[in-house]
């Protein structure tokens, strides 16, 4: 399908500045296979000796056509490729996409699979930070705490594995609620973990926060002013940690967050140790929000009883033959959705995470669009990197936690 | 759920001859692709649409005629609400004014629809291909382009269609 042809240098004309055109300034290549870029993200770098004069991010190399792989496949199947995207988010991948289908089907979640769904998506939001912190750590030279972050990942992953038999691709929320109720041990395995890690967030900042490399390192790198975080829509940790008080958790509530008490810790100065403060008190959030939605987990249903959309449960099949054609209907054909468009979105670990999804009446997404945190804040490189030393622009690159899954789709 | 947004609306509707449609409680409105950019900047700089979400397409050829919708969504960051605006446009190289005037995360979105749709955006100051490769030919997301797939080998067929399979180039 493809010729390969040269680069025409004219086309990258304008990404550089007038300096590089009379050899004053270097162009050097970064990635997409480095350490440090935390994927396969490649940044083309304009050098005025050691310092960034343009960033120019590359992506596209993790791109597996996900959008376009969704719009052949049922409702059911597609959920499969959302857990894809971003892999350190599965679960809040398949929320997102389990909310749009419910809204356009109008679909009722049970309480229960609804006090599940927001405990497993805040334990998705740990992992997700304790990935984040250790190997940002390790980008700057913390080399000890990938391995401590490491172990409590490995406490949550085992929670994931507990209820779905996946660590990581679990598709264990469905739309209209669950694949199956958690099991007996899960609430056990929970509190164990609830009660640990404040004082395991408190070594990782024993740490960092006093560690005087570490704050040479982070304080005023990559600074993003309050009005740039407003004018380039930028969400999650990243506005947080330039005093935009913005959390879709709190101003859109979904799953009945509203019910939670919680805060949404904000920092004023914009840089990464701002961003890495923020994500740390994000972690204690995260746990406050878990113990409540432990306390208060009903009990009851988790999979809404609408037969035109859900599966019956294994027992009925075997008496009743109308749930044996649901069954046969739904795993076939899958369900027709009502014809509409809608966006849905939730708070990842990263920022806003929507979907846009479009059904034309059948019982496959006629578009599915993902808009990802990752591709958002990816968009501010430039701005963040401009001025910085090549050694701080690993920094700021993990202090805006890509990941490449999500980027390229 | 949509009462703190009915003034803007009504204002879009008025002047830019706008149609709004209401579905699961989201309000989307209907432009056409010259006015977008107009109606855009009325609802950033009067009634505090100021975030930027998305942009994004949908292709609805062969049954529809135009046939493709440019999606744009905006977010108001003190009424926490979102507004979608739509404009359809016609034509294999359809085209559009750009937003990143008014928006500069714009940028990535509008480079996105035209790498997968095919829609050029008049006055993008970086229209590169983003996702695909700089020489792909195409625009993947577009309903005519095949999604492909690889064809299943049996003993009667094997070397027939081990012909005609794509190979490594050396």
């Amino acid at each position: 399908m493809t010729e390969i042809r040269d680069v025409d240098v004219a086309e990258l004309r304008h990404l550089v500045s007038e300096r590089a055109l009379k050899g004053e300034t270097m162009l050097l290549n970064m990635g997409p296979q480095h350490p440090s870029t935390h994927g396969v993200l490649r940044l083309m770098l304009e050098l005025d000796g050691e310092i960034v004069v343009n960033c120019i991010p590359d992506i596209g190399f993790l791109h597996t056509g996900v959008e376009k792989n969704m719009e052949s496949k049922t409702y059911q199947k597609a959920e499969v490729m959302t857990d894809r995207l971003d892999y350190m988010n599965p679960i809040g991948n398949n929320l997102v996409y389990c909310l749009a289908v419910e809204k356009l089907c109008d679909l009722d979640v049970p309480l229960r699979a609804q006090g599940v769904r927001v405990i497993l998506a805040e334990l998705t939001r740990l992992n997700s930070h304790l990935l984040w912190l250790g190997t940002s750590g390790l980008d700057i030279g913390a080399m000890s705490l990938f391995l401590y972050c490491m172990r409590e990942r490995e406490m949550i992953l085992d929670i994931f594995e507990m209820c779905s038999g996946q660590r990581m691709m679990t598709t264990y929320i469905r739309p209209g609620g669950l694949w199956r109720d958690v099991p007996v041990e899960f609430e056990g395995a929970v509190r164990d973990f609830i009660e640990l890690m404040p004082r395991r967030i408190e070594e990782y900042e024993s740490l960092l926060n006093e560690n005087p490399l570490f704050l040479e390192r982070t304080a005023g790198i990559g600074v993003l002013t309050y009005e740039n975080a407003i004018r380039w829509g930028a969400t999650g940790p990243i506005a947080r940690g330039s005093g935009v008080k913005f959390d879709l958790r709190k101003e859109r509530p979904y799953m009945g967050y509203e019910q939670y008490d919680f805060d949404i810790p904000t920092r004023t100065e914009g840089d990464v140790r701002a961003r890495y403060l923020v994500r740390m008190d994000e972690m204690r959030e995260s746990l406050k929000i878990i113990r409540q939605a432990l306390d208060k987990l009903p009990y009851g249903p988790v999979r809404s009883n609408n037969r035109k959309f859900i599966p019956p449960p294994r027992s009925e099949i075997g008496v009743s033959m109308e749930a044996l054609i649901h069954h046969f209907k739904l795993w076939t054909e899958g369900f027709n959705v009502p014809k509409g468009a809608i966006y849905t979105a939730i708070e990842s670990p990263r920022g806003e995470l929507g979907v846009y999804l479009e059904s034309d009446g059948g019982p496959k997404p006629y578009r599915v669009h993902y808009r990802t945190p990752s591709f958002a804040a990816l968009q501010l490189m430039p701005l963040l990197a401009k001025g910085h030393f090549i050694a701080d622009l690993v920094a700021i690159i993990a202090s805006i936690d890509i990941v490449l899954g999500d980027t390229d789709r | 759920m949509t009462e703190s947004i009915q003034p803007a609306l009504n204002a879009i509707q008025e002047r830019f001859g706008a149609r709004a449609q209401t579905f699961r409680g989201e309000t989307t409105l209907h432009l056409t692709p010259g006015r977008l950019v107009a109606a855009a900047q009325a609802l950033r700089d009067e009634f505090g649409f100021g975030r930027l979400v998305d942009i994004t397409a949908v292709d609805y050829w062969p049954q529809e005629k135009p046939r493709f919708h440019v999606v744009v969504q905006l977010y108001n960051m003190t009424s926490h609400q979102y507004l979608r605006l739509r404009a359809a446009l016609d034509g294999n190289a359809a085209s559009l004014p750009t937003l990143t005037g008014l928006y500069p995360n714009a940028n990535w979105y509008e480079r996105e629809v035209w790498d997968m749709f095919g829609i050029r955006f008049e006055g993008h100051p970086d229209p590169r291909r983003i996702i695909m490769p700089a020489d792909w030919q195409g625009h993947p997301l577009r309903k005519d382009y095949p999604l492909g797939y690889e064809e299943v080998q049996f003993t009667f067929n094997f070397d027939e269609i081990l012909k005609r399979k794509p190979h490594p180039k050396e």
